[in-house]
């Protein structure tokens, strides 16, 4: 357990010494400003539609986050041949990927909260109304799902060597959960037979990601979510984060490592 | 004397999935066995198969046919390698780190103590002469200082064996020295010190036995005297003569 948190340490060392991850967080920090901004229109109507695209915002760079850094690791490692001198110490291959895959979810859950803080520092401080509890499920829901969209991430990793085409497809294939993996069931019921088949196929095997998404219920304020829920949720995503790092393993495992 | 480090028959082939598949062996039917306190050279030339028989040795590689051990352990358990230190061919370290950083990651690995991995820390930094740049990046320091950063993380845990992969390629002859002398000094302590090599001048001052590897396969090995005896001349004249190559004056 110390080897893992020893290489999630040195995942989140590299990410707060880099540019590129202030980059991301600079630009949701003035985007969130900007748009606290307009709130000083007294509308109900605009302050909705600003908090609505700000958890857009968040969701997005979140994603971006959780995908960019994750798809980076291992390949980064081979080619800096910093894997050598790492895999020469008693460390297995399976602590080696949840090591990486705890620091990559730890360093996106960091960021992750510093958003929501921003999101209701900003939103708080016009209306003076903070549902904490609120934001505590949909962070911890969100949080949830980056750790299904991570393990994928390393899943992909260890199968194309090219960080930006796992990033590509990872992102169109999360994107593409997000925004139809609900209603593909629907969309089953509508088609001929070899297609019905598949998509309600497709619809049964994805990691249903948009049942995390609670973002309506932050923005409109319908009031919390039944705790019950929140776990089921929780052990859902626990169980194909597991599968997927399942996956990664088995395709890392035997890997032969000579550049 | 007990045997440290032993491959029996070992055989690597990469194959290559490119237009045709070619299968390339890069090394065949390979015996080594290196005795525990002794500084064994592994030379070949370039290509020869040196960094893919250590690849074996540490698990990177899997052999087509064979197995190696580590203290009597098949290198396929991650266990046989927690009392053995390694210097890859190349190396570059996580850039991002201070090398004590760096050092204090590989010890926290090893299951270190605080206290004890400190102590190890400042000794070993001494011993490599970073102390003054211990708390600067690494991507600052110069290619010596990398290969001696590489050294002090190879002796992180104390190692009973260093397994090194050409440690002097790329110094100056001011690094090459003081690697020996490194060398030297880990021999005295009652080390095992397995590294592979094509500078045959260090080679001859440091070493006990040698193996020397051409296209794969073990061409000749044993005492460097021996060997510089049995082909009348020094070692680079025997080296010379057992892969083969024929010098102008002599054809
Ligand atoms: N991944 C690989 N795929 C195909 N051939 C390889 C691979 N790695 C090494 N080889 C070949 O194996 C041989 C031995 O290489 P290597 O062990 O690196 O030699 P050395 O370290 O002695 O210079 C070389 O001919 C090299 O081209
Ligand atoms: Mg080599």
């Amino acid at each position: 357990m110390n080897t893992i948190w020893a290489l999630a340490g040195v995942v989140i060392k590299e990410l707060y010494r880099r540019k590129d991850f202030y980059v991301l967080f600079v630009l949701t920090a003035l985007i969130t400003i900007a748009a606290g901004m307009v709130n000083f229109f007294n509308d109900p109507k605009i302050v909705r539609y600003v908090k609505d695209i700000c958890m857009l915002l968040i969701w997005v760079s979140a994603l971006l986050i959780a995908i960019v850094t994750t798809a980076r690791q291992i390949p980064a490692e081979r080619e800096s041949r910093t894997i050598f001198p790492l895999l020469a110490k008693p460390v297995t291959r399976w602590q080696f990927i949840l090591g990486k895959f705890l620091g990559c979810w730890l360093a996106t859950g960091m960021a992750l909260l510093v958003f929501y803080v921003f999101f209701a520092i900003i939103t708080g401080s016009r209306e003076q109304y903070w549902p904490w509890l609120t934001y505590l499920q949909a962070i911890w829901l969100q949080w949830a799902m980056l750790a299904v969209v991570i393990a994928l991430s390393l899943c992909g990793s260890i199968i194309s060597a090219a960080p930006s085409s796992t990033t590509t497809i990872c992102f169109i294939a999360v994107a593409g959960i997000l925004l139809v993996g609900g209603h593909l069931n629907t969309v089953a019921l509508h088609q001929a037979q070899p297609l019905q088949t598949i998509f309600y196929t497709i619809y049964f095997l994805i990691p249903h990601l948009e049942w995390f998404d609670i973002r309506d219920r932050v923005v409109y304020d319908w009031g919390l979510l039944n705790w019950l829920d929140c776990v089921r949720a929780t052990l859902y995503a626990a169980a194909y984060t597991g599968l997927f790092l399942l996956l990664t393993w088995l395709g890392f495992r035997r890997k032969s490592l000579n550049t | 004397m007990s045997i440290i480090l032993k491959t029996e028959k070992l055989r690597v082939e990469f194959t290559s999935h490119e237009f045709r598949q070619t299968t390339k062996i890069a090394l065949d039917s390979l015996d080594l066995e290196v005795n525990t306190g002794e500084v064994f050279g592994f030379l070949g030339p370039n290509g020869a198969g040196k960094t893919t028989a250590i690849n074996v040795l540490l698990g990177f590689v899997p052999p087509t046919r064979g197995a190696a051990y580590l203290f009597g352990i098949d290198v396929r358990q991650p266990i046989a390698r927690q009392r053995i230190g390694y210097l890859p061919e190349m190396t570059y370290y996580y850039k991002f780190l201070t090398a004590e950083e760096l050092l204090r990651f590989y010890a926290r690995i090893f299951g270190l103590p605080r206290t004890e991995a400190d102590k190890r820390i400042d000794q070993l930094l001494k011993l490599v002469e970073l102390e003054p740049a211990r708390k600067r990046p690494i991507k600052s320091y110069s290619k010596g200082m990398q290969q001696r950063v590489g050294l002090a993380q190879a002796l992180i845990n104390n190692p009973d064996l260093l397994i090194l992969d050409e440690p002097t390629s790329g110094l100056d002859p001011l690094g090459r020295m003081q690697v020996r002398e490194i060398i030297q000094r880990l021999k005295n302590e009652g080390k095992t010190v397995f590294f592979s090599s094509h500078e045959l001048g260090e080679v001859e001052t440091v070493c006990d036995r040698v193996a020397i590897i051409n296209q794969g396969e073990l061409k000749a090995s044993g005492r460097v005297s021996d060997l510089v005896a049995q082909h009348h001349g020094n070692l680079e004249k025997a080296f010379l003569d057992i892969i083969g190559y024929q010098t102008q004056s002599a054809s």
